[in-house]
């Protein structure tokens, strides 16, 4: 059964916590939660975007974005008959596929959070490298591609990170919870993911003018 | 501001940024960024990657396909935990 296209995802730019639900949400919700299947399927429909964009920025390829949607809608279908509307749909779906995402990759031998990574040099000393001392400022110069393209380089820990808080919305406490770390190791994280975009994002435009 | 902030390395004040920004904190009247052009640039750098990412990420489509794969998963798992359903 196709999900009716006429369905869409009503707030795609809108952060989770503040996305207005699709006046038929209420509905359909009742009924996936009754064990309709269409009903379901329309679900999917409003909100196979957000979870696909979250989980292409959490891990950084199609591949396993769409194996952690996947998992995420199954578990929703598992768990659907227990939501009972403490929090919005969509703010409970959001933290299902996140934790989805959190289980596959500690599955996979991902250590999200090092406290003693946190609090070490960088090896590199990439960060503390040249600091200010560019030719250029990013102030606006950032375009989506670089952006895009520095993210997904990012180590895995760092990008959850910087996703959770910079483009989700997250608070630090809120992602210390999620992650079972401290805030200071939170907020150590997304620094040194941010001077790590910085770097490469300084280095982008010598990188597109090589043959 | 305080003296001993004047006094701050650049070192020092970098060990402060992960605190500062998205903090609210007014950074203009840091004594430390009055004085040092390298660490305005880097605090001017890292707000605006900040500020960048939160609206430059698009909103994807998954692929069709996906759909199928998600409802063909879901009737493997009613087989196994309702294998009467359906049968009369």
């Amino acid at each position: 059964m196709a999900p009716d296209p006429a369905i869409t995802d009503s707030a795609d730019q809108a952060a989770p916590s503040t996305a207005l639900p699709h006046p038929l949400e209420a509905d359909l919700l009742a009924q996936a939660q009754a064990g309709d299947h269409r009903a379901f399927a329309q679900l999917y429909s409003l909100h196979k975007k957000r979870i696909y964009s979250l989980c292409m920025r959490m891990v950084g390829n199609t591949a396993e974005a769409e194996d952690m949607t996947q998992e995420t809608f199954l578990q929703l279908h598992r768990k659907i008959a227990t939501f009972r509307g403490d929090s919005a749909f969509s703010t409970w779906l959001h933290r299902l596929a996140i934790n989805v995402v959190l289980m596959q990759l500690r599955k996979k031998g991902l250590s999200l959070i090092s406290m003693d990574e946190a609090m070490e040099p960088d090896p590199q000393g990439s960060h503390s490298r040249g600091f200010g001392a560019r030719d250029l400022s990013l102030v606006g110069s950032i375009d989506r591609m670089a952006l895009e393209r520095a993210v997904s380089d990012l180590p895995a820990g760092y990008r959850l990170i910087f996703v959770l808080h910079d483009i989700e919305g997250y608070e630090h406490h809120e992602i210390a919870s999620m992650l079972d770390c401290s805030v200071g190791n939170s907020k150590s994280q997304l620094h040194k993911a941010r001077l790590t975009l910085r770097e490469a994002l300084h280095n982008f435009p010598r990188q597109e003018a090589r043959p | 501001m305080t003296e001993e902030a004047n006094l701050m390395t650049c070192h020092e004040f970098q060990a402060q940024l992960p605190e500062m920004i998205g903090s609210g904190e007014s950074r203009a009247a840091h004594a430390h960024l009055r004085h040092c052009a390298l660490c305005r640039a880097l605090l001017a750098d890292l707000e605006t990657i900040a500020e960048a990412a939160r609206k430059l990420f698009p909103i994807v489509e998954p692929p069709d396909h996906l759909w199928e794969q998600i409802e063909s998963a879901i009737k493997k798992e009613k087989a196994v935990f309702e294998p009467d359903e359906g049968k009369e």
